[in-house]
């Protein structure tokens, strides 16, 4: 079977039997290192084609149709005129926070895909503390939006990173309470036990309506953590031009339009990966039968159908609900998901201590 | 490999504690100060404490810094804004700051340089050893410490509160 798996455990056999450990270990990283810019480059492009043409369909339009077959290239395209473009560097602004700003939003979206597990056993670094860590490092991005909405010199940009860090910052409570209700049912933080947990069964079908009710919440609360719309007060155009990265241009404004759609991938994944199974094919209890054919269809398809489910979810609100107000959003947050999900997380802590869940 | 890291760490620490109080712009400074958080954190981690690592950096570098870069870009604080001390006052200052290095100097000097080695168990900082300790042999501190924090956030509401009418 070519699983990736497989694949992985071959290259790293074959670099241990050629070179000395040191050399073997160091190409391993340059080899992950690479996988992982390779990965950035096709989500961004492949994200970006399919949030055109899942708004040309929810808009009644047909999208882009020019470039290439069904307009596949339109992305490539633009990515190609956005690195000619000259990257301005305005005169007021803080030079080095300028330019330093969209390396730091989109270190972070990177060294948040370590701990994800694309399929069975095909995981960068299966730490212990896995969800943990996602969310320390993801609230690393925000210091890049503020570094960059400050930086600018702009008002514009002040106030999308002000709103922004306001969102971001509240936000992150809801989707910590979320993440740590799947935690106190599968008993780890480890991303690789919790998924071993769902063997047999998702915990969204397990949990019954407790952990439906943290899925909701969680979807909410990263639709507002990305700066998505209905939440996209940070960049909202008929009002602050475009937020933060106003006075952005050329690559450096590629890249935190890159790092947006590489952190909807990654909260989808985290998403899928707590909610869904991960890479964990459909499995009904003791239904054995059933349970063998869905194990056909390999792992990493498993892993990245959901994911794309999610984010195609996401696509959806973008074009379904109206923006929020400042205090719509932060009303939302603080007087309804907050309380919510402390209750939820106390009724599951009570489901996890009394067996109740399937 | 391990010592080299540290070394690094402790590198960088240092230069960006020095850092926050040398720079002139109070932006700069918070942002060396997000560095020194994460190099601490990188000490943890070398002390296989992951979870006090990432509980560090979700706390301070996440919440508590992005709070000091809002109020700090909202005041909008800028290098000329800086009110200018007295000469005495910055000469007082580096004599007290002086005064606290030696005794803390002083404090450090006997300890011995095996105390980490000497904590029972490689993995005590693990997330399941942590939570053992806190929750049986430490239960009252850790619920009374919770009660000091609930107290600290009522009184922050109190305070925002508009006056009722």
């Amino acid at each position: 079977m070519w699983s990736l798996s497989n694949i992985a455990g071959i290259t790293q056999t074959w670099l241990n039997a050629t070179f000395n450990p040191t050399i073997a270990l160091w190409s391993e990283f340059v080899i992950v290192g690479v996988l992982v810019i390779a990965l950035f480059a096709v989500l961004g492009l492949g994200l970006v084609y399919m949030e055109r043409k899942v708004a040309a369909h929810i808009q009644i339009r047909l999208g882009p149709n020019r470039v290439g077959p069904m307009g596949i290239f339109q992305t490539t395209a633009d990515t190609v005129k956005l690195i000619m473009k000259e990257g301005l560097t305005p005169d007021g602004s803080d030079h080095f926070l300028f330019n330093l700003a969209p390396f730091v939003v989109m270190i972070a979206a990177m060294l948040v895909l370590a701990p994800i597990a694309f399929a069975k056993n095909f995981q960068i670094w299966d730490i212990n503390i896995g969800v943990l860590y996602v969310s320390a490092v993801s609230s690393i991005s925000v210091i890049g939006i503020l570094m960059a909405g400050w930086a600018s010199n702009n008002k514009y940009s002040l106030l999308g990173a002000m709103r922004s860090g306001a969102q971001i910052v509240s936000y992150e409570l809801s989707v910590g309470l979320s993440i740590i209700s799947i935690v106190v049912l599968s008993g780890s933080l480890q991303l690789s036990d919790i998924i071993a947990s769902q063997q047999d069964g998702w915990w969204i079908f397990k949990g019954h309506i407790p952990v439906i009710i943290a899925f909701v919440i969680f979807i909410i609360a990263v639709t507002a953590e990305t700066n998505r719309a209905p939440f996209d007060l940070a960049e909202a155009e008929s009002e602050l031009t475009a937020g933060f990265h106003t006075e952005y241009s050329g690559m450096k404004f590629a890249l935190f339009f890159l790092a947006e759609y590489i952190n909807i991938f990654i909260v989808c994944a985290i998403g899928a990966t707590l909610f869904f199974g991960g890479w964990m094919p459909l499995h009904i209890g003791n239904w054995q039968g059933f349970n063998q054919v869905m194990d056909y269809i390999p792992s990493s398809v498993w892993f990245i159908s959901k994911t794309l489910f999610l984010i195609f979810l996401i696509m959806w609100f973008r074009w379904t609900f109206p923006r929020l107000r400042i205090d719509q959003l932060l009303n939302l947050e603080w007087k309804y998901l907050l309380p919510i999900s402390m209750v939820n997380l106390l009724l599951i802590t009570v489901m996890a201590i009394m067996k109740w869940h399937f | 490999m391990v010592q080299y890291t540290f070394y690094f760490l402790s590198f960088l620490a240092i230069l960006s504690a020095l850092m926050v109080v040398v720079s002139k712009n109070p932006v700069h400074s918070v942002l060396y100060l997000i560095i020194t958080f994460f190099a601490i954190a990188g000490h943890y981690v070398l002390m296989n404490a992951q979870f006090l690592a990432a509980v560090h950096i979700i706390v301070y570098a996440g919440a508590i810094m992005v709070l000091f870069l809002y109020v700090i870009m909202m005041l909008n604080l800028n290098a000329d804004v800086e009110p200018h001390k007295s000469k005495w006052l910055k000469f007082a200052a580096t004599i007290t700051g002086g005064l606290l290095m030696i005794v803390l100097i002083g404090a450090l000097r006997n300890v011995s340089e095996n105390a980490a080695a000497g904590l029972p168990g490689n993995d005590i900082g693990l997330v399941k050893n942590l939570g053992r300790v806190l929750f049986n042999d430490y239960a009252l501190p850790f619920e009374v410490s919770s009660i000091l924090f609930l107290s600290a956030m009522v009184g922050a509401v109190m305070l925002g509160k508009k006056e009722i009418k």
